[in-house]
């Protein structure tokens, strides 16, 4: 059985043993979708109260949110093993049992627990999706859906690896490393806004650093088929999620740093 | 061709050195002092396809090393390690497919699911073909007597009842190694009885190798014909269990009890280990003194009611054996 | 005070624990200090297109956001863990055996619990964003002290009001919890009630001006917005005491039903054997 075809088996085995508690699941389910959603009323009475900024309006910047919030639901779907991984996994002698498996040990973790509750976030951010083609004239010709879709797949790449960094890390230090929260969940924050309306040092982190505006600025600006107000050319704006694949490659390079550590010191 | 092989294999791990205290703590930042320790040093050992082996040593003597090194989890610092023509830590993923493992008091299975779901699940991860899948299930579902458990989440079983199912979920891609750690470890006594009939059926009846390790001396009595003492990374010790108590605790010991009262027994060879008001506990070496003739030379001076003949007990050979080395706990 | 002393001990207990994940504290720290980061960039882009349009002075809105960093672990957004673990443990029988008041005894541990985590929160925040900033020059951006000696002097009884009434939602919160053994429920529910509606997301007078009469009153205005706004004399004389008034109107409204459903479980309990 192939590599993907063993992902959906985990997929399954994990979707069944959550099916047991279906009402804790639709609770925590409801509860992330709703802790998740308050953030574009934050997003609304800000444009409602001052107005555009950066040349967008609420309806545009809402494609952005919405963009952001559906590639990092993905990735969080796919990535509970690494984010558990230190505690989980390197601290309780756990991932002996994963590396006594014949299979990549990362197709393993990517596997494990998959939890629907995160799908909260995919929701609303499908919910403001649809919204914001209702507040703005976007036209989805199959250009702009590849564009999309693409950028969506950017953007999980690029959480995923940073997710991927995030467990890497535990390697040398064992724990789970809350401060990489500041890339993921920051992240999500802070590209849920059209990125120009941040300073250029700021910009310059979120382009070349952990290239957020690789998956979700440039991408929606060939959507809605606009310039860059800063001047990055037209062609290079439906590329850049290439970034975020980049940058999930750059991640492996690292885990695998990490597993042949963790293969000559043991656990 | 041996089916494992091992040639003066070493293990050194760096630790880093704290010193207590804050001034030690803060010093710790700015310069690390590394110290090395020795897991293994020298162990050269092989096993021949079908072989049962057990492994035992005092703790942290470097058994669990030896056994994640030859599961391929660990990389040796030297030396030669070859399981099935494979370099365990080289070959990871084919080396794995391989082997089975069996950590005692852990499961390997999914804590919410039925045990079968967890059986599905493995056999796709090891890519067991379906139909000797299924073949393979069936049989050691028999033989563990699994049948009422299998619907069941694994976190409903006990502990007896999830390491039966441990066995078979480590077996259902038909492993020709089994490595066992501690596998009877917190068991009550039928479950530990009933792993210990599996596993000698499994080595006499279906030549699976099987490699052991384990601190109950009643699992090495009752499966293995050869042992391996580890003490402090060395191999101390390799041969047939018998060689080991012939040469370390030869002797018997000679339980009596008295009519009357039990008398003051001085014997050439005879030490008295025990004394109560009517029976004695004596050490002998049968070499010296046979057994049927001490017996009857007491019989002859003293009415006695009731005698037993036994070896000192494993856990006193093993004892002995450590203190002899002078390998305890480091 | 004798009959203080069990409920003091507890405070002191939970406080003295709390102040044991140093570690913990660090890292949740630097994640702050960049949560904070972001939201005053978003400010700053958004002011800087219409100031005007904006109920408070940016300096005041960026005090705002690092106020609600520091203080952040006095926001009751979700259930205490330790409850939700006694009541599946069945370690919420136990309590019912000690000579206490049952919701006095757990209120002074919510509170032990709260302000532990907040405290030393707060002291590296007033570090790293009231003294640092301004020594690197970035004093713009930084937490400025209270406006003038009133707002200091009105923002004590704010801050303690205002952790009393954390206290009571977070106790009401916990209650609901224990008899429902639903901690997923409740916090669904209770997370973006609070955030939202504590000003904790954003200051409530960005929010419509139509929600305004209706987001001053309401219960949660006193856990976040009210109390910050005495700091930065937004509220002030007459509209701070009003301010005051209503935190401890609710205080009171919701400590007297946190009592009332304390002792329904309590007396369920007791019927059930415990």
């Amino acid at each position: 059985m192939n590599a993907l075809a063993l992902y959906g088996r985990y997929v399954v085995a994990s979707l069944r043993a959550q099916a047991q508690y279906p009402a804790a699941t639709l609770m925590l389910t409801a509860g992330h979708c709703a802790a998740t959603a308050i953030e574009i009323l934050g997003v609304f009475a800000l444009f409602d109260r001052f107005g555009p900024v950066g040349g967008w309006s609420f309806g545009e910047a809402a494609l952005f949110y919405a963009l952001v919030n559906i590639a990092f639901s993905l990735a969080d779907l796919l990535t509970r093993g690494f984010e558990v991984f230190g505690t989980d996994f390197v601290r309780t002698g756990a991932f002996d049992r994963v590396l006594l498996r014949p299979r990549a040990a990362a197709l393993q973790l990517a596997g494990h627990e998959v939890r629907l509750s995160r799908l909260g976030r995919l929701l609303q951010g499908f919910a403001v999706l649809i919204l914001a083609s209702r507040l703005v004239p976007i036209d989805w010709d199959a250009a702009a859906l590849a564009t999309a879709v693409w950028a969506v797949a950017g953007g999980v790449a690029l959480f995923v690896g940073i997710l991927i960094l995030q467990a890497t890390l535990a390697f040398w230090t064992v724990e789970s490393l809350e401060i990489v929260n500041v890339l993921t969940y920051g992240g999500v924050q802070a590209a849920q806004y059209p990125l120009n309306i941040y300073a250029a040092w700021f910009r310059r982190v979120l382009t070349f650093g952990v290239p957020l505006a690789c998956v979700a600025y440039y991408p929606v600006l060939a959507i809605l088929q606009r310039p860059d107000p800063l001047g990055a050319p037209d062609w290079l704006l439906p590329l850049a999620p290439v970034a975020g694949f980049a940058f999930l490659a750059l991640s492996f390079v690292a885990w695998r740093a990490g597993l042949a550590r963790y293969a000559s010191t043991g656990s | 061709m041996p089916q494992i092989l091992v040639e003066a294999l070493a293990k050194t791990y760096r630790v880093a050195e704290r010193a207590p205290g804050l001034a030690g703590a803060l010093r710790g930042l700015v310069r690390r002092r590394w110290r090395a320790v020795h897991a293994l040093v020298d162990v050269s050992f092989s096993l021949e396809a079908g072989e049962l082996l057990a492994f035992i040593g005092p703790n942290g003597a470097g058994k669990s090393t030896t056994v994640k090194i030859l599961s391929g989890i660990l990389r040796p610092t030297s030396g030669r390690v070859e399981v099935d023509g494979l370099v365990p830590y080289q070959d990871r993923v084919r080396h794995v497919a391989r082997i089975g493992v069996v950590f005692g008091q852990r499961s390997q299975l999914w804590w919410d699911l039925p045990v079968l779901d967890g059986f599905d699940l493995l056999a796709d991860i090891y890519r067991v073909e379906p139909a000797r899948y299924r073949r393979r299930r069936d049989e050691l579902v028999a033989m563990l007597r699994l049948e009422p458990l299998l619907a069941q989440p694994v976190r409903q079983l006990s502990l007896g009842q999830r390491m039966r199912a441990e066995f078979a979920a480590a077996l259902l891609h038909d492993p020709s190694i089994l490595f066992l750690d501690e596998p009877t470890i917190g068991l009550d006594a039928p479950s530990k009885l009933a792993v210990r009939a599996f596993v000698r059926r499994l080595n006499r009846e279906q030549g699976v190798t099987v490699l052991l390790t384990t601190h109950d001396m009643h699992d090495v009595e009752a499966l293995a014909e050869r042992v391996i003492v580890i003490g402090q990374g060395r191999l101390l010790a390799d041969g047939p269990f018998e060689n080991l108590r012939a040469g370390v605790l030869a002797e018997r010991r000679l339980y009596i009890d008295f009519a009357g009262p039990a008398p003051a027994l001085e014997m050439q060879g005879v030490t008295v280990r025990a004394r109560t008001e009517r029976s004695l506990e004596l050490a002998f070496d049968p070499a010296d003194i046979p057994t049927a003739k001490l017996i009857a030379a007491i019989a002859m001076k003293h009415a006695v009611e009731d005698i037993h003949v036994d070896e000192p007990a494993i856990e006193e050979v093993i004892t002995r054996f450590y203190e002899l080395h002078d390998s305890g706990e480091a | 005070m004798r009959s203080a002393r069990p409920y003091l001990a507890a405070f002191r207990a939970r406080f003295q624990l709390m102040l044991q994940y140093r570690a913990a504290a660090l890292a949740g720290f630097a994640t702050q200090c960049w949560w904070g980061a972001i939201r005053i960039m978003v400010f700053a882009a958004f002011y800087g297109v219409h100031a005007a349009a904006a109920p408070i002075s940016l300096a005041d809105a960026i005090t705002y956001v690092w106020l609600g960093q520091a203080l952040l672990a006095l926001l009751p957004w979700v259930a205490d863990p330790e409850i939700g673990q006694a009541v599946r443990t069945g370690g919420v029988g136990y309590d019912r055996l000690r000579p206490l008041d049952a919701y006095g005894y757990w209120y002074a541990r919510t509170l032990g619990w709260m302000l532990a985590r907040a405290l030393p929160r707060a002291a590296l925040m007033m570090l790293a964003a009231g003294i640092v900033l301004p020594l690197v020059g970035l004093g713009a951006w930084a937490w400025r002290p209270p406006s003038g000696l009133a707002a200091a002097l009105l923002f004590l009884p704010a801050f303690m009001l205002m952790t009393a009434l954390a206290a009571a939602v977070l106790m009401l919160a916990n209650i609901v919890v224990a008899a429902s053994l639903n901690e997923r429920g409740v916090n669904a529910v209770l997370t973006p009630l609070v955030i939202v509606f504590s000003g904790s997301l954003l200051p409530l007078d960005f929010f419509p001006d139509a929600l305004r009469p209706f987001l001053h009153v309401q219960p949660f205005a006193g856990l976040v917005d009210i109390p910050f706004r005495i700091y930065f004399a937004d509220l002030r004389g007459g509209a701070a005491l009003q301010g005051l008034a209503l935190q401890a109107g609710w205080t009171l409204v919701l400590v007297g039903l946190g009592r009332l459903a304390m002792e329904r479980m309590m007396r369920r309990l007791e019927m059930q054997g415990g």
